[in-house]
């Protein structure tokens, strides 16, 4: 057989019927994760046409977009974010109900963004094909896994089917050498591919992150990379699973026990792109001369190094209404501006060991006058967890808010955003027009950056504060 | 889904870059458990200022906008958030298709289970379209191509068996349940699968 990626052969193991030049292929699905937002309109269609959900049993859903995470007692307190939002969930309940779908819902200890619970409760396994309508799916692929959004009728052909129909998306190879300098993070090395490939690179291709510098991350750090694939267009991203997959898995709920556990391995180890494979495209990065990066336009590929003037405008209206909107001027670096929120959570950086970096920065300093800090984790493991390392402390002794789990000012859904014209450093992924309020000017940056930001009421280089 | 083979409309045109689904559709307004109704929400922010108001200048709010049902945006349209609530808003507004040169992976394929056809040109026909607003184009579904005013045939990429279901009125679901049985046999290769 000729040398496959770990892409490949992901994709050969699901399919179900090949595609033809006249039809895609049918591709089986492993996991579907499902969450209150984008989901009620296919359960409405299954309803119309009397169908059942297929396999609930490879289906786990949650609430996280539109949950409040200022701290709840109960239920009945979800009024405080809007009847929309309100019924959504209600709806989110019963449609699991009367599907019989596993909900980790709202007074489950479980409960979190879909795209931390899933690899948190071991579901997220190396080989799988996991589907969610929800773009930052592409988390998942850490693991080894093909991992994709899909919209809501899709949500529909899984739920109905447990299959898509899918054309063979093309393989683009991110290698990244050397070693990453200290005070520079997984959210850095990300938000640099982003702004060298470009908010279109990776579009219909699938991205393999490779070489020393990958493989020296751990996995909340692979998530984060792997998180943001769909910010360069790509369809999802992968890295090969390995001895440090196999060992954050062991012993999860979800995974598989005893002898089935030896076998899972040594299935998963032969998932790495072989020897020879070969790529439709392929980039380099040198790792060693990476810095903290921020984001200083409305896409997640205008991108700076922390301490790089804001680019000169090259005249194209869209790049001057990006700067207009966000207050900035070319020539003069984003550390001159204030900052008015710093947001640390979402499914790219709210995973303990990010809140472990904001901490660090953080630790025995204050949150500069003026400056509102939200500190969510993705979810109520990670908040306990947090809460036993005495995490929480340090952030409330510096000033800043600790809350419940969920998406919270990464979308702006559930009540938490920023005001017309704040700035907000944020360690989400999206730093599109109104994504974190009506008229807020997002800066995305890792939790350090985010951290130092807070500290010093300016956007900062956290390697100043260290 | 009503079978869609060829339609006619004069076009409006957004000529900004990277148009992200945010901005097609706020957050705020997907709160919603139904399909229907998301017309009024579409570039809601750029569409009304800060007090609510309608901003004058906008493309869409001119008078010779109205009945437009083809809308030619900038470079890479749609990228972002897979919200099928993009392509239900844009359909619900009054459109039936998307011009640019490059359209996102996940918008493109809620696009087409919706009826909405995202259409990528080359640059030349699409700087051609920016800069002449308002011009009619006929769209032939069954032949992939888009007629300029001037008679000029522009061929469309689009995947065959999503044309197919357009021009028959076709639902993918429906096809996909003809699969069961396949899917069945599939899954009983695995048995390390639950
Ligand atoms: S945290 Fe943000 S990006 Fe992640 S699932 Fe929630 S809304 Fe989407």
């Amino acid at each position: 057989m000729s040398a496959s990626t770990l892409f490949e052969k992901v994709w050969a193991d699901h399919v179900v019927v090949p595609e033809s030049d006249d039809t895609p292929a049918v591709l089986y699905v492993d996991l579907h994760l499902v969450h209150e937002v984008t989901t009620p309109q296919a359960f409405t269609l299954l309803r119309e046409r009397g169908l059942p959900v297929r396999r609930p049993d490879l289906t786990l859903a949650t609430m996280d977009h539109s949950t409040p995470t200022t701290p709840v007692s109960s239920f009945r307190d979800l009024a405080v974010v809007g009847e929309g939002a309100a019924n959504q969930i209600r709806q989110m309940d019963q449609n699991c109900r009367d599907f019989g779908i596993d909900l980790l819902g709202f007074d489950s200890e479980q409960r979190g963004i879909v795209h931390v619970i899933g690899p948190e409760l071991g579901a997220s396994q190396p080989g799988k094909t996991i589907v969610c309508g929800d773009s930052h799916t592409s988390t998942h692929g850490a693991f080894g896994a093909l991992a994709f959004g899909i919209g809501t009728t899709e949500v529909g052909h899984v739920l109905a089917t447990q299959c898509l129909l899918q054309r063979k998306p093309k393989t683009l190879a991110v290698n990244l050498d050397g070693q990453l300098p200290a005070g520079v993070s997984a959210k850095d090395v990300i938000l640099a591919i982003i702004g060298d490939i470009g908010v279109e690179g990776g579009t219909g291709h699938v991205i393999e992150y490779r070489g020393d510098a990958i493989s020296a991350l751990d996995m909340d750090a692979r998530m984060t990379i792997c998180n943001m694939s769909i910010e360069a267009g790509a369809r999802a991203g992968m890295i090969a699973p390995d001895d440090t997959t196999f060992e954050y898995l062991a012993g999860r709920p979800r995974v598989p026990q005893g002898g089935n556990w030896d076998a899972a391995v040594g299935r998963w180890r032969k998932l790495a792109s072989d020897n020879g494979a070969s790529f439709d495209k392929a980039i380099r990065i040198d790792a060693d001369n990476l810095q903290p990066m921020i984001t200083f336009g409305t896409n997640p590929g205008m991108v700076i190094g922390i301490n790089d003037p804001v680019p000169d405008d090259t005249g194209d209206p869209s790049f001057r209404k990006a700067l207009d909107y966000m207050q900035v001027t070319p020539g003069k670096p984003m550390t001159q501006s204030a900052v008015d929120v710093v947001f640390v959570g979402s499914c790219t950086n709210g995973r303990i060991s990010d809140l472990q970096q904001a901490a660090d920065v953080l630790k025995g300093r204050r949150v500069a006058d003026g400056v509102r800090m939200l500190v969510v984790p993705g979810s109520q493991q990670v908040k306990a967890q947090a809460e036993s390392m005495g995490l929480d402390r340090i952030f409330a002794e510096a000033g800043a808010e600790w809350r419940e789990s969920g998406c919270s000012m990464c979308i702006g859904m559930n009540g938490d955003t920023a005001a017309r014209g704040q700035l907000s450093v944020s360690t989400s992924n999206r730093n599109f027009e109104g994504r974190q309020g009506v008229g807020a000017r997002t800066v995305l940056a890792s939790p350090a950056t985010a951290a130092a930001s807070a500290v010093r009421g300016h956007v900062a280089d956290p390697r100043t504060l260290s | 889904m009503e079978p869609i083979t060829s339609f006619q409309s004069r076009t409006v045109i957004l000529p900004t870059r990277d148009i992200d689904t945010d901005q097609i559709i706020a957050a705020r307004f997907l709160t919603t458990t139904t399909r229907e109704g998301l017309g009024e929400f579409l570039f809601y922010d750029l569409r009304h200022d800060q007090d609510g108001g309608r901003k004058v200048g906008f493309a869409l709010k001119k008078p010779e906008a109205q009945d437009c049902e083809i809308l030619v945006a900038g470079n890479n349209f749609g990228c972002g958030s897979s919200r099928e609530h993009a392509p239900w808003a844009l359909l619900d507004y009054g459109f039936r298709a998307v011009i640019s040169t490059d359209i996102a992976d996940i918008f493109k394929s809620n696009s087409l289970k919706n009826g909405l056809l995202p259409l990528i040109v080359d640059v030349g026909t699409h700087d051609w379209l920016i800069a002449n607003p308002g011009v009619t184009l006929t769209i032939d579904v069954t032949r992939s191509t888009l007629t300029l005013p001037d008679g000029k045939v522009v061929h469309y990429p689009i995947d065959g068996f999503a044309r197919y279901c357009l021009t028959e009125g076709i639902d993918q679901l429906g096809y996909l349940q003809q699969q069961l049985q396949t899917i069945e046999k599939f899954e009983e290769t695995r048995p390390w699968m639950p």
